[in-house]
């Protein structure tokens, strides 16, 4: 997790002091639009360590986010299973949708933009499903009853949720870190620069792809949690739709992919930017956007490694050793 | 001729950004006098991006009213401001937007199109003690959860189906009962299904046998399917409930596979209450009767509307007529309370006996955030104008039930 | 039921006849460049508007708009792709991707700005008219539709095998290094390839107006069942998307039919994900990536 330059510890003390500064701010609009930027950040996290270590670029993480978000409402809603015990059924719903996916791609050899459009054919099922069938709500989704409280993991004010949501995404983050360094890590990163290399060496490539994708699925499902107990609503397009599944890629490939902080970076990067573009332009609802994919655009011809690659190059500490996919 | 059209659909695309913006940017004028402000949340980008723009301009048609007319007198003559904030067709914008409005000062705001996101928005708004007045939240849901801070001045769901099978039942009792059958085809969201499903409970009640029943997504590519069962299951009306898209494209897969029906009476349709579908499709759109939410015609508020409306060369929809209304309700509560505090907004706004808006409804009386005096019309496609055809005292024409037949 | 199967399988197949269409430009990125166009819908989307605009505002049928349209959106492909998406792309798979996305999002936005989000649809009188075919009532546009799908895949075939260009293109595709090092224009093929991708759209959109509607959202209603049709067929096989937009009009069709139309689209990405498992390479394709 450490800074490797200090141009990288100048861009983690931003966005540091940035998610510090909300405390004393006490701006509720800056707040509510930081906990969805933390949500996504877990879903980033979540597609980093496929996509940034692994090299298996995912369209499709709405899949896992989702069963995650719908696993969780199912039982609270249908069965009146309490909300922790159905938060951790989230994260293995989300993880076992991963595996899935992964087992069965991974085993016909799907690789590159056939990987990514399977996942992307996953989602799409799970939303047409999902607002099918009566156990998800149909169309008109599941809604918690509002209870706020420890025993329902709801809470009233913004702060608390705010502070867990750190809380999380700090974890995932040294989760993420220590996977990173852990041999399974260095297997994954091995199974992206060489998948041949590295099976003549004796690793399980397909197990080491497939636990990725259940882990990786297992940070997904745990962000969809994350948005159902935070808005307390989930529908078929709002958990399975393909806004998730690219919010999940870009702010990674912006930041950093293959990065620890990178995902939660270029997240705060891209909402900060689409906030503010919202606010400049605020009078023409669109242009917003277009002024967004305008910078993204730049972004990605002046940061090919995304902003922590480029942080990288500004008064390097030691040689340089980051693994920027 | 193609170059005034061309500069009409310019002054069209213009007039409607110009319309959402300068809402919330005070101008030099007013900000000499005293403003008070009100939140507009609706989807301006995204799948929801028309009716929400629609709704924004209905509001922004009621605010320059009220100003013109003095503002609201009990606060000095106090000039409505709104603020608009894009829900962006997602709940949890919306959900923060209500931040924004908050910040920004609001006495109480308006939404928000969708269901789902009123849903979200609401929540967060209760947090505030800000009241939202729903222009369109047809999920019983919204009402349901006992939150102080939610009014529902249009109808619901449940209320729109009763309604809607109420007048069918006396319009077709008035022909001498023709219609034995019915098929029924709706999306497949909150509202389409909830419909559906009173339906199958009522219409057999009325001696009406439901027939066939399809659900299909939004957005759905192809109605040749659709078209052919309706045909081949013999129903004498289609009811359909879907949004503006689908419905044109199952008009004409109905023409075009020849399916011969009584009548086409739709619940909440999405265009057969549309002006725009009237001028795109006008053949087939003939006798298209809707179940919806609509204006009294004959008050003078209204005509102001339509022809500001049609000034500013916009389609005069539902959506445009419901938040002109709830900006009268919340307008109303203000100048009751004479407060622009928040939690004595919410208990103006419950003990509201409001009877003055555009809409044809009794005396306002909220139950439990439901306005229990709100109810949904029909109204008839002839010709190239969309006329209310029941309940007789606010129709402009008479009904046509069932449709002549073609020789 | 039964007697509802003959006209659905021609429905599907005039409907499929619209995705072949669609899929057509998408195939030949794909196959050449290599990369997902995010922006295939979105494109599609404009060449509608400019259909329903050269409609309204000259009077030009969508059918006679064609010969006007092609060459203009030939043009805007070649451009965005010599201009726009490989310079700021910098080579990478997945910035490449990412540019398209972000061309989707200020094409569509800049559509809902400057069009509004009222959806459009064009009244011509023969909007309704059906040709009848084995006792099935099929649409005219449809059916014009049909038949221009069947025509369109085998022309850009002969123009791929049988002209120097296309040799070019399939070149390219096939070996980008060694089609360098004989002297092709790498950067320039790519722009053509995706001109004539472009252009197909611009096909589509011609046809699909009469019998549909257009708002700024309207590519993603066809940019799925587009990727679908392009990965069945086979990625950068011309025949193969035919057959396999077909195909998929057919299988939406019926499963629309027999499980409810609301679970009718899900038979095309079952057949998605079947056909990426078992035969990743699609149907007429030659390789797997």
């Amino acid at each position: 997790m450490k800074p490797q330059s200090m141009g990288q510890a100048v861009l983690i003390a931003l966005a540091l002091i940035y998610l510090a500064s909300l405390y004393f701010m006490s701006s509720p609009v800056w707040m509510g639009f930081t906990i969805n930027a933390l949500i996504v950040a877990v879903v980033a996290l979540a597609w980093n360590i496929t996509g940034g270590f692994g090299g298996m670029a995912s369209f499709g993480h709405a899949a896992m986010y989702g069963t995650g978000a719908y696993a969780s409402a199912i039982l609270q809603v249908q069965y009146g299973i309490n909300a922790w015990i159905a938060f951790g059924a989230g994260i293995v719903a989300g993880a076992a949708m991963g595996a899935f996916i992964g087992a069965l791609a991974f085993r016909y050899g799907l690789k590159g933009s056939y990987f990514a459009l399977v996942t992307l054919a996953f989602a799409e099922v799970l939303r047409i499903c999902a607002s099918s069938f009566a156990i998800t709500g149909g169309g008109s989704g599941l809604q918690l009853r509002l209870e706020p409280g420890l025993s329902t993991l709801q809470f009233n004010d913004r702060a608390v949720v705010y502070t867990i949501l750190l809380v999380i995404v700090a974890l995932v983050m040294a989760l993420t870190a220590w996977l990173k360094y852990s041999r399974f890590g260095a297997y994954l990163i091995a199974v992206r620069e060489n998948e041949d290399a590295a099976r003549a060496l004796g690793i399980d490539t397909y197990r080491i792809k497939v636990k990725a994708m259940a882990i990786s699925g297992a940070f997904a499902g745990l962000a969809g949690v994350l948005y159902l107990q935070v808005w307390l609503f989930i529908d078929s397009a709002v958990v399975y739709g393909s806004a998730v599944s690219i919010e999940a890629l870009i702010g990674p490939i912006i930041g950093g992919a293959g990065t620890v902080w990178g995902p939660l970076i270029g997240t705060l990067g891209l909402h900060l930017l689409g906030e503010g573009a919202k606010h400049l332009l605020h009078n023409a609802p669109g242009l917003n956007f277009v002024l967004y994919a305008v910078v993204l655009i730049c972004a990605l011809r002046f940061l090919p490694q995304g902003l922590m690659g480029l942080a990288a190059r500004i008064g390097t500490f030691r040689k340089k050793e980051n693994d920027n996919a | 001729m193609t170059f005034t059209l061309n500069r009409r659909g310019l002054l069209k695309a213009t007039g409607a950004a110009a319309l959402v913006s300068g809402l919330s940017m005070p101008s030099i004028l007013r900000a000499q006098a005293q403003t008070v402000k009100i939140g507009v949340l609706e989807p301006l980008t995204g799948n929801l991006a028309y009716n929400g723009t629609q709704c924004a301009a209905g509001a922004k048609f009621a605010a320059d009213a009220i100003n013109a007319a003095g503002g609201i007198k009990s606060m000095g003559g106090a000039q409505i401001e709104l603020v608009v904030v894009d829900a962006q067709s997602r709940p949890e914008i919306a959900a923060s937007a209500v931040d924004t409005l908050a910040e920004a000062g609001v006495v109480a705001f308006t939404g928000a199109s969708a269901s789902a996101l009123g849903l979200a928005s609401s929540q967060a708004a209760a947090k505030y003690d800000l009241a939202q007045v729903f222009s369109i939240g047809t999920a019983e849901t919204i009402v349901e959860r006992g939150l102080p801070n939610v009014f529902r001045f249009t109808p619901g769901v449940n209320k729109c189906t009763s309604v809607a099978l109420e007048n069918l039942k006396q319009l077709n009792a008035a022909a001498g009962n023709p219609v034995k059958t019915a098929a029924i085809v709706h999306e497949d969201g909150p509202f389409g299904s909830n419909m559906a499903k009173i339906m199958a409970e009522q219409l057999p009640q009325q001696g009406i046998e439901v027939v066939e029943t399809i659900s299909h997504p939004t957005p759905h590519r192809d109605f040749n399917n659709i078209a052919l069962r309706v045909k081949a299951s013999g129903a004498n009306i289609l009811i359909p409930s879907n949004y503006l898209n689908e419905y044109t494209l199952m008009a004409r897969a109905l023409r075009q596979q020849r399916a011969e029906l009584m009548a086409i009476y739709s619940i909440l349709g999405g265009a057969a209450s549309n002006i725009k579908f009237v001028r795109e499709n006008n053949d087939v759109a003939q006798y298209v009767m809707d179940c919806n939410h609509w204006y009294d015609p004959n008050k003078p508020e209204s005509q102001a509307l339509a022809a500001s409306v049609a000034e500013a060369g916009l389609d005069l929809t539902y959506d445009v007529m419901v938040s002109y209304a709830t900006i009268q309700v919340i307008a109303d509560a203000l100048e009751r309370g004479a407060s622009t505090d928040r939690k004595a907004m919410i208990e103006t706004l419950a003990a509201s006996t409001f009877d003055g808006s555009i809409m044809p409804y009794g005396p306002t009386k909220f139950v439990n955030g439901d306005n229990v005096n709100s109810q949904p019309v029909n109204t008839q496609i002839r010709g190239d104008k969309i006329e209310l055809v029941f309940p007789e005292e606010y129709a402009t024409a008479e009904p046509v039930f069932p449709v002549p037949q073609e020789g | 039921m039964s007697s509802l199967i003959l006209p659905a399988v021609l429905s599907g197949l005039t409907m499929g006849a619209v995705y072949a269409l669609v899929a057509l430009g998408l195939t030949l990125i794909y196959g050449v460049l290599h990369i997902i166009n995010f922006a295939h819908g979105s494109l599609l989307m404009l060449a509608l508007y400019a259909a329903y605009f050269l409609f309204v505002h000259l009077g030009v049928d969508p059918y006679l708009a064609i010969p006007i349209l092609l060459p203009v959106f030939f043009c805007l492909g070649y451009a965005l792709q010599r201009w726009l998406i490989a310079p700021m792309s910098s080579g990478s798979e997945q910035n490449v991707l990412l540019v398209t996305l972000a061309l989707a999002l200020i094409i569509d936005n800049l559509a809902l700005y400057f069009w509004t989000s009222n959806t459009r649809s064009v009244d011509i009188p023969y909007a309704y008219n059906t040709v009848e075919f084995l006792g099935a009532y099929l649409p005219l546009g449809r059916v014009i539709a049909f038949f221009a799908a069947l025509a369109a895949a085998p022309l850009l075939w002969l123009f791929m095998t049988r002209t120097r260009t296309g040799s070019a293109i399939r070149a390219v595709a096939i070996e980008k290094r060694g089609a360098e090092i004989v002297g092709i224009d790498v950067n320039h093929t790519y722009a053509i390839c995706f001109g004539i991708g472009t252009a197909c759209v611009a096909l589509a959109a011609c046809l699909l107006l009469p019998t549909f509607y257009v708002t700024p959202q309207v590519g993603y209603t066809f940019v799925l069942v587009a990727f679908t049709t392009v990965v069945l067929g086979g990625m950068g096989s011309l025949p193969g998307a035919l057959i396999a937009g077909l195909l998929l009009g057919v299988i939406e069709s019926l499963c629309g039919l027999f499980l409810g139309e609301s679970l009718g689209q899900i038979g095309i990405f079952i057949a998605f994900i079947l056909i990426l498992l078992f035969k990743p390479s699609g149907l007429l394709g030659r390789r797997a990536a």
